[in-house]
């Protein structure tokens, strides 16, 4: 598997993607620009990341801008032919302003800009994200944002309910979903979701900072491994159908 | 014909506006107890070069469709004048 991180102009965690990915789990990673119109030598069960930030300052609407980006048109058919893409905070931003996620990331609920560790917990194990996850773990995972309110009309919400496109909830340290555990206001305590196709991840905490005991957190780690576990088990099957 | 688009991109009505919330309690302290309800949006205007009156339409059309308002959330409204 081999991953992809876009920079946009205000990016500022895609370094930490980057260390986590290549140092910490010894992955292959390309260093992708705002302005590449194309994603050259990606296959499907590669992972293009768009990074946590403030991509143009967040003016207009976060992530409104970068979604006009050149490399979001090949984004869209990378996500379209099956590929796999995982938007971080403004990442997950940019995939909403983008139609590749549904919904929209609203101005939270209290005000505040927000940033400490929070819980959250996985819905089902059914994505390359979850696969590997504990589904009785509160995992401790940061978030930092202003915008992080997540909204989508009841009936696609209810849709999305339907098709386990809800990825992770707010919850608190003994895996309770409640009002008191969310950070933001967001619907339904939402604080990750997938689209239909199960490809494309958008989340606002932040698993790129808890990856090193170094950094007092380790459970973000599992996220990427899950993923990368998953693209694996692709390649294999890809393999053995080539062999057939 | 270059025209003038004014184009007000605002909160959808049902929606909780934590902007304007807190400005009602900015107007408070102020002495004006009388705010009620105060919603914020976003006040844009574009020039734009058009042959007619009914292009420059179609692009600002366009542009709030598009990129100034984000419909899951928001309304826009424009006029347009030479």
């Amino acid at each position: 598997m081999k991953f992809g991180v876009v920079i946009f102009p205000g990016s500022n965690c895609d370094h930490d993607v980057i260390h986590v990915l290549e140092t910490v789990l010894q992955q292959e990673v390309k260093i992708l620009w705002h302005k590449d119109k194309e994603l050259k030598g990606f296959e499907p069960q590669d992972c293009i990341i768009l990074p946590g930030g403030f991509s143009y300052g967040d003016y207009l609407r976060s992530g409104a801008i970068a979604r006009f980006s050149p490399i979001m048109d090949a984004v869209i058919s990378f996500a379209n032919s099956g590929g796999f893409v995982l938007g971080i905070c403004n990442g997950f931003q940019i995939l909403c302003e983008a139609g590749l996620l549904p919904g929209v990331l609203m101005r939270n609920g209290n005000r505040n800009f927000v940033c400490k560790n929070v819980f959250i917990k996985p819905s089902h194990n059914d994505s390359a994200i979850t696969a590997d996850l504990d589904l009785n773990k509160a995992y401790k995972i940061p978030i930092a944002h202003a915008e992080g309110n997540y909204y989508v009309d009841a009936k696609q919400l209810s849709r999305m309910n339907e098709n386990g496109q809800i990825l992770f909830r707010y919850c608190d340290e003994n895996s309770n979903v409640n009002d008191v555990a969310n950070p933001n206001g967001t619907l339904e305590n939402i604080a990750g979701i997938t689209n239909a196709r199960k490809n494309v991840f958008g989340m606002m905490p932040h698993p790129e900072r808890a990856t090193e005991s170094v950094l007092g957190n380790v459970d973000g780690i599992e996220f990427f491994r899950s993923l990368i576990s998953y693209a694996g088990k692709i390649e294999i099957d890809v393999m053995d159908d080539l062999l057939r | 014909m270059i025209y003038t688009a004014e184009i007000n991109v605002m909160p959808l009505k049902e929606l909780l506006d934590p902007q304007g919330k807190a400005v009602v309690s900015g107007l408070k302290n102020l002495g004006i107890n009388e705010a009620k309800d105060v919603r914020i949006g976003k006040h844009i205007t574009i020039q734009i070069e058009a042959e007619t009156e009914k292009i420059a339409n179609e692009k600002v059309e366009t542009a709030c469709k598009k990129l100034l308002s984000n419909q899951v959330m928001e309304y826009y409204e424009f006029t347009l004048h030479s």
